[in-house]
């Protein structure tokens, strides 16, 4: 690979745009209860961020940053969306049955909390996870 | 505990989680995944009695009534497969820890054996049509990763034409279901036979039957369907095409079986006429095949084929004695199967090659392999006291019964080249003059050999105990010959 070093504009302007995308994708993670968006959507915006990272730079570079094993966490991303799942087990109630609360939170006041988020969170990951090792071992191969 | 039935499918993708961080430990890895397929064997035979004792158990996933979310049904035929699943799992994985090679092992094997594992054990376990294309898909990609596993040449080849049929076929899937879904408006399975039984079957329905049997026929190779299977189980090592020839058609069979019997029962002097033909060419094609190749591999592939056609032809005769001795020689073939492909790897390990020509006199060095050969081969074939034998006699006695002496005829004359094409196998490869083979210092044949054994002394087991086990599966036939049994058992209030 050729060093990008007159990437200057590029570079620059990865290094502004990459938040808004950042926060984009979670907005749209957050909002999938009410509005369109959810974990996968937000999950592909977010790989979509990683992946002008390592447009922009190398992949040294992006690995130095993001010290992150993306197969370690598809098995995390699993482990929640199972997990959440499975914690209806516990209850004897079916599995996959949700719990819904309002909650107290320090800071937020009263927050509606579901543990569909949860599972949603698991579905995040798993598409990062997926999304990061195909770019990367295809990126790998020479 | 009222998740009982969701254990054989949740167990195997919790391990398979598990192993994902796991992956360079390849002890732990063979420790866990045998110590949870074990259990998983303990947990679905305790399903199969709940299922004796207190009837059909469902579960509505996410406490949604029934049509309205995705109910699991265990009937006994799934809790039944759902067993059998679980011990070839077992035997396997087993076979595995010195058959596959480390190279392997390493790279997520045994994980993606696991995830294989949660595709048919929910395939045989969904009461949603829908959730069954979801199970398929689970099925399919982890078998597309352990077809491939591995990269040599002829894997990389036939995995392309594998994923090729079967990505066509899954489309197919997709737009039947879409096909359905507009007329009868509803997925989940008793549901739309309580609605089609309401409407009563119009010709579009019709269409929608054959278009199934043409999707499921893919997935389950029968004639004309089949010509993808011979050349991509040819292509993995043993003990994947132990699964791949155990399992996968199965779910095919097992999906045909639930559509034809559950969906599409009140115009069968068409469909079933249709599925009674193709299951006899299957037949006869495979059986034509087994006796052709003087390659183990080949002969025991082209008699899955033939088993299949077999189970299909007792399913289009649709009379309780047919039906049972399918599911009985469903149940004994899937054993069989996986028994014969770990037996002809260790053969093939053996002597380095799979052609017939090249091997002679195994007999005189490895007595314990010809003999479990011998009576695996015996039991295919359907000699009396095996399991092979009562299916089979079923089957006979159910197409004379209903007057389809034509097709009785065929099921027993095949028996016959079936017989021929495997005694092929014992009389070539391991009567005649010794001969030593390159390598076969390093293969640890008795420890191979645990999990074929296991296979053929259940087969054995199931052949002179068929008394107790055709109990069991009367009753799964009973609910496949009674919609409503199973449609009372979903849908609570009627």
């Amino acid at each position: 690979m050729k060093t990008k070093e007159n990437d200057i504009i590029l570079q620059t302007c990865t290094k502004v745009v990459l938040f808004i995308i950042i926060l984009f994708s979670v907005h749209s993670f957050f909002a999938g209860h009410y509005e369109p968006g959810g974990g996968f959507i937000g999950g592909l915006m977010t790989s979509g961020a990683l992946v002008l990272l390592l447009i922009a730079y190398d992949k040294k570079t992006v690995a130095k940053i993001l010290p992150i094993d993306y197969k370690i966490m598809i098995a995390v991303g699993l482990l929640f969306a199972v997990g959440t799942a499975a914690g209806a087990i516990f209850f004897n109630v079916p599995f996959l049955t949700h719990a819904f609360g309002h909650i107290d939170l320090p800071i937020l006041g009263d927050t509606s909390l579901h543990t569909a988020t949860l599972f949603d969170l698991g579905v995040y990951l798993v598409v990062i996870g997926v999304t990061m090792t195909i770019i990367q071992t295809i990126g790998e191969d020479e | 505990m009222i998740n009982f039935l969701l254990l054989p499918i949740i167990v195997p993708l919790l391990t398979g989680i598990l192993l994902l961080f796991l992956a360079r430990h390849i002890t732990a890895q063979r420790w866990i995944s045998a110590l949870s397929s074990f259990g998983t064997i303990i947990i679905s035979a305790l399903l199969v009695q709940k299922v004796r004792t207190d009837g059909i158990q469902t579960l509505n996933l996410s406490n949604w009534e029934a049509p309205f979310g995705i109910t699991l049904v265990s009937d006994m035929l799934s809790a039944l497969l759902v067993l059998t699943t679980s011990i070839i799992l077992f035997s396997c994985i087993i076979y595995s820890f010195f058959g596959i090679g480390k190279e392997r092992e390493k790279f997520y094997y045994y994980a993606v054996v696991q995830f294989l594992i949660v595709g048919v054990n929910g395939a045989f376990t969904t009461g949603d049509i829908f959730n069954l294309f979801v199970f398929f898909e689970v099925m399919l990609m982890s078998s597309y990763v352990l077809l491939v596993l591995g990269g040599t040449a002829i894997q990389l080849r036939e995995s392309i034409k594998y994923i090729l049929v079967n990505v066509i076929s899954s489309a197919l899937f997709v737009i039947t279901v879409g096909y359905l879904y507009s007329i009868i408006g509803s997925l989940n399975m008793a549901h739309i036979s309580s609605r089609i039984s309401e409407m009563g079957q119009t010709g579009i329905l019709t269409v929608i039957a054959i278009l199934f049997l043409i999707v499921f026929g893919l997935k389950g190779a029968i004639f004309p369907l089949y010509f993808w299977l011979p050349g991509s189980y040819y292509a993995p090592p043993a003990p994947v095409m132990a699964l791949f020839g155990a399992l996968l058609t199965k779910v095919g069979v097992y999906s045909i079986m639930r559509t034809y019997t559950l969906f599409f029962y009140h115009d069968q002097s068409f469909t079933h006429q249709i599925i009674s033909v193709l299951a006899l060419l299957t037949i006869v094609l495979g059986v034509i095949g087994a006796i052709a190749y003087q390659d183990i591999k080949k002969i025991i592939i082209y008699n899955i084929v033939a088993a299949i056609g077999v189970i299909l032809f007792g399913v289009a005769v649709m009379s309780p004695v047919a039906i049972t001795g399918s599911i009985y020689y469903l149940v004994h073939d899937m054993l069989i199967k996986a028994a014969l492909f770990l037996l002809i790897g260790i053969m093939i390990s053996i002597t380095g090659t799979s052609n017939l020509t090249k091997i002679s006199g195994l007999i005189q060095r490895y007595p314990g392999l010809a003999w479990v050969f011998f009576i695996a081969a015996a039991s295919l074939a359907g000699i009396p006291p095996l399991s092979g034998f009562f299916g089979k006699l079923l089957i006979i006695q159910g197409g004379f019964g209903q007057g389809v002496f034509w097709g009785a005829v065929i099921v027993l004359l095949s028996s016959l080249l079936i017989l021929f094409s495997v005694m092929k196998i014992f009389v070539t490869g391991f009567w005649g003059s010794a001969r030593s083979y390159e390598g076969e210092k390093n293969v640890p044949v008795k420890t191979l050999l645990i999990a074929p054994v296991i296979l053929v002394v259940l087969s054995i087991v199931m052949g002179v105990g068929s008394e107790t086990v055709l109990s069991y599966i009367s009753i799964a036939a009973e609910t496949l010959l009674n919609p409503d049994i199973y449609i009372d058992a979903v849908i609570k209030e009627r």
